[in-house]
């Protein structure tokens, strides 16, 4: 399938189409920031971009500021439990959207379960705030810097993360008041 | 509760047949629902009371937001744990005689959603008089249901709701320990604890199901 | 603990500043304005709302993690109970995701079909969005006006699915049915009622003066801010930017379509009420293109491993038979991979994300509502404001819990 394709006749809002697609803004991160990116993968139209943990905030600062690139809107920040035998267990993977060149971008981070910590994008995108109290909350990635990381959609006593794949999917007892 | 009980109390009962059927005609007509509209089935309850499907030709006419004014409470949608301990408060809150009815498959045992975060029905929480199966029920199955409890409620007997003795409502446990959810065998069940509510309303105690 | 109110608009005169003239409320869970089960946790001075915070998760329903238990087709009647009032745009999103995954191209009929049920469903959802946010502003009449139209769509939606509010009409490589016969005289006949409806509504609500006092500058929130905090949708294209997902990424065959993106620039509960009611106007501009595009032929694409066989083919052929046992029992074996596919529902910009690792199951599917982003700029619109505005500000954003919760 090949990618989304822009629409020519409609120049109401974007610039012209950019000369940058999504995986040529890869490559070109890759060699200019080779420490940033540790692997890159284009499948069904979308690329993904590994990113280490400790340069995540710098990639992401890099692609919203850069005025070839702007990615100035977090559409999604998700993550995945692989399983409890895999390694690295968890991951965290960031949607970003351009409103100006219509772009898409996949950045990812791969965590161990020992060491489930991120640093917080939400001085970058504010609507981050959220999406890592989310993942916090069904995951248990620690977000480190964040300003209120606390559950957000389990009660606030819960044990345990959700959707972390070696928790049941009934729960451990049911609610009964009788 | 009030003074159809005093009287019911001092009359003979062949007297208090009469009584019953003008109170419980009186109340049957003007059943007023309170909103407790949770999920998808609040659409379909919304859409009871709009024009096409009109609620308020059954006398019920408003839906009143604070549940002190409220005599049924239709539980419409799924019940996720963070909402059933304000749920229970909420019927706690509302004054006899007070019905409920479920509406709907996640309300009635959970539906759709057999899982950790959804109490699986809503009469694990409160006393339900009638349920609605449905995801979600049409507006006319709700009706029904509606007239289903107009007939239960035309069947009850004043002598049913006696207020609790003075003794046992001075003991009654303080309001406001709801039971908080939990999602883990990381605590001890609470087997032997009292479950920490009010006194049990005569709606719960009731004899006629 | 503080004594000064630092959010007070500076028309407001503070005469005093008496020791702990703050009070903290809890606005719902159960409240008849919070259009759900939503909690704000408001911090009051007086009538004026120095915090709001939103607490959610009351309609938590592990949906996600539901989704990794359940085959891909049966995933669709999980997503109608997302967004429950755009259901439908809730299964293209899904479905569309799947598809991408699977690589199958749909025919121009089940595009053309899946677009315009997506914009009745659109038209209905904003139906609600205008009947529940007037009631709680205090026009009750519109409340009823509203749902009568909405009854009529909803008739149609049954006519083709069987489901009034969950049609689940979607399916992975298709429709679930071809429309029902006479089906585009339903459609045409809606449309040319539907006009003079929303001209009703524009006599009724717009030129309100009440209404307008209510809404005009309340929730303000500038074009930067709106993508910095991630808005999407009426409240974003309110705010100025003119960005519609049908435009940007477009999907289904959108960018043949003729219709406009309303977009307002003064960011405010007025600027957004105006640009959901200009797209009720767009929508039932692109429903009428659609109808008129209806040709026939197959609305199921051609992949006998992924979509089931037409009934009497099953009951005459044997290979029809055999896919849709497997089908059934075993369930669609997606390749491994990942994507994500933004859609824009009635809300905003709605996204699946599915991660397969092979086999009939997915591995996570995580749904990105609009509601949910939406809501979380409800602290940063609500500042210095009154306790009545929170109510148009929450209308304004036109919040689902049960997308926000999932």
């Amino acid at each position: 399938m090949s990618e989304l394709q822009q629409p020519e006749s409609y120049t109401e809002v974007s610039q012209p189409a950019s000369p940058q697609t999504p995986s040529q803004i890869a490559a070109a991160l890759q060699r200019e920031h080779a420490d940033w990116v540790s692997e890159i993968t284009t499948a069904l139209g979308e690329t993904t971009i590994v990113v280490p943990r400790e340069q995540i905030v710098a990639a992401c600062e890099f692609l919203k500021t850069t005025p070839d690139y702007e990615f100035n809107f977090l559409a999604d920040l998700c993550g995945f439990d692989r399983g409890p035998e895999e390694e690295p267990r968890l991951e965290v993977n960031y949607h970003l959207f351009s409103t100006t060149r219509h772009h898409r971008l996949r950045l990812k981070v791969l965590l161990n379960e020992e060491d489930a910590h991120v640093p917080t994008v939400t001085m970058i995108w504010r609507t981050a705030n959220w999406h890592e109290r989310e993942t916090f909350d069904l995951f248990g990635v620690i977000f480190d810097g964040h300003p209120d990381l606390r559950r957000i959609l389990l009660p606030d006593d819960w044990q345990g993360h959700a959707l972390r794949k070696d928790f049941p999917l009934r729960g451990y007892e049911p609610y009964s008041l009788t | 509760m009030g003074l159809e009980n005093v009287i019911a109390e001092a009359l003979p009962e062949v007297l208090t047949t009469r009584l019953d059927s003008l109170i419980n005609w009186a109340r049957k007509s003007s059943l007023w629902p309170a909103t407790f509209g949770l999920a998808c089935c609040a659409i379909e309850m919304m859409n009871v009371t709009s024009s096409r499907n009109d609620l308020a030709r059954f006398g019920a006419e408003v839906f009143r937001a604070s549940p002190r004014q409220a005599d049924v409470m239709i539980v419409s949608g799924r019940v996720s744990r963070k909402m059933a301990p304000v749920l229970r408060r909420i019927y706690d809150q509302m004054p006899e005689p007070k019905w409920v009815i479920s509406m709907g498959a996640c309300a009635t045992s959970g539906g759709v959603f057999d899982n950790y975060a959804i109490v699986q029905g809503v009469d694990k929480v409160v006393p339900v008089d009638v349920y609605i199966p449905g995801c979600p029920p049409r507006p006319e199955m709700l009706i029904h249901a509606v007239m289903m409890l107009q007939e239960k409620v035309m069947k009850e007997s004043v002598r049913d709701r006696k207020d609790a003795p003075d003794a046992e409502a001075r003991e009654a446990i303080t309001p406001g320990t709801l039971p908080v959810t939990d999602g883990s065998s990381l605590r001890e069940p609470r087997k032997d604890q009292p479950l920490p509510y009010t006194i049990a309303s005569t709606h719960e105690k009731r004899r006629s199901f | 603990m503080s004594t000064s109110v630092a959010n007070i608009p500076p028309q407001v005169e503070i005469v005093d500043q008496p020791l702990d003239s703050q009070m903290t409320i809890s606005m719902g869970p159960q409240h008849p304005s919070t259009h759900g089960v939503l909690r704000l946790e408001l911090v009051l001075d007086g009538e004026m709302v120095v915090k709001a915070t939103p607490d959610i998760g009351y309609l938590h329903t592990g949906m996600e993690k539901l989704f990794e238990y359940r085959k891909y087709q049966q995933g669709i009647v999980i997503t109608d109970r997302m967004d429950y009032l755009n259901p439908l745009g809730n299964n293209l999103a899904y479905v569309m995701a799947v598809e991408k995954l699977l690589q199958i191209e749909i025919p121009e009929r089940g595009q053309v079909i899946r677009v315009m049920m997506c914009e009745l469903q659109r038209i209905a959802s904003h139906l609600v969005w205008l009947g529940t946010h007037a009631l709680d502003l205090g026009a009750m009449t519109v409340f009823f006006y509203t749902f009568r139209e909405r009854e009529k769509i909803m008739n149609l939606i049954e006519a083709a699915s069987g489901g009034r509010l969950t049609p689940s009409y979607f399916r992975v490589g298709g429709l679930m049915m071809d429309l029902p016969a006479g089906f585009e005289r339903r459609v045409q006949q809606f449309e040319d009622d539907f006009s003079k409806a929303l001209d009703e509504f524009h006599k009724l609500v717009t030129g309100n003066r009440i209404f307008q006092k209510r809404t005009q500058g309340i929730g303000y929130v500038s074009a930067e801010d709106a993508i910095d905090l991630g808005l999407s949708g009426p409240s974003l294209r309110g705010s100025g930017i003119a960005l519609d997902i049908r435009r940007a990424n477009p999907y289904t065959g959108y960018e043949t379509y003729d219709f406009d993106i309303p977009v307002e620039h003064d960011g405010d509960v007025w600027a957004r009420y105006l640009v959901r009611m200009r797209e009720m106007r767009e929508s039932h501009k692109i429903v009428q293109q659609a109808v008129s595009r209806l040709k026939p032929g197959p609305v199921k694409a051609d992949a006998p491993k992924v979509v089931l066989p037409d009934r009497e083919a099953m009951k005459t052929h044997m290979d029809a038979l055999i896919h849709h046992f497997l089908l059934v029992a075993e369930g669609v074996d997606v390749p491994p991979g990942e994507v994500y596919h933004p859609i824009e529902a009635s809300k905003g910009e709605l996204g699946v994300y599915i991660k397969s690792t092979g086999g009939p199951k997915p591995a996570r599917v995580h749904f990105r509502g609009p509601s949910f982003v939406n809501l979380s700029a409800l602290p940063h619109m609500s500042r210095g404001c009154m306790v009545a505005d929170i109510v148009a500000i929450i209308g304004s954003l036109d919040i689902v819990l049960g997308e926000i919760d999932r």
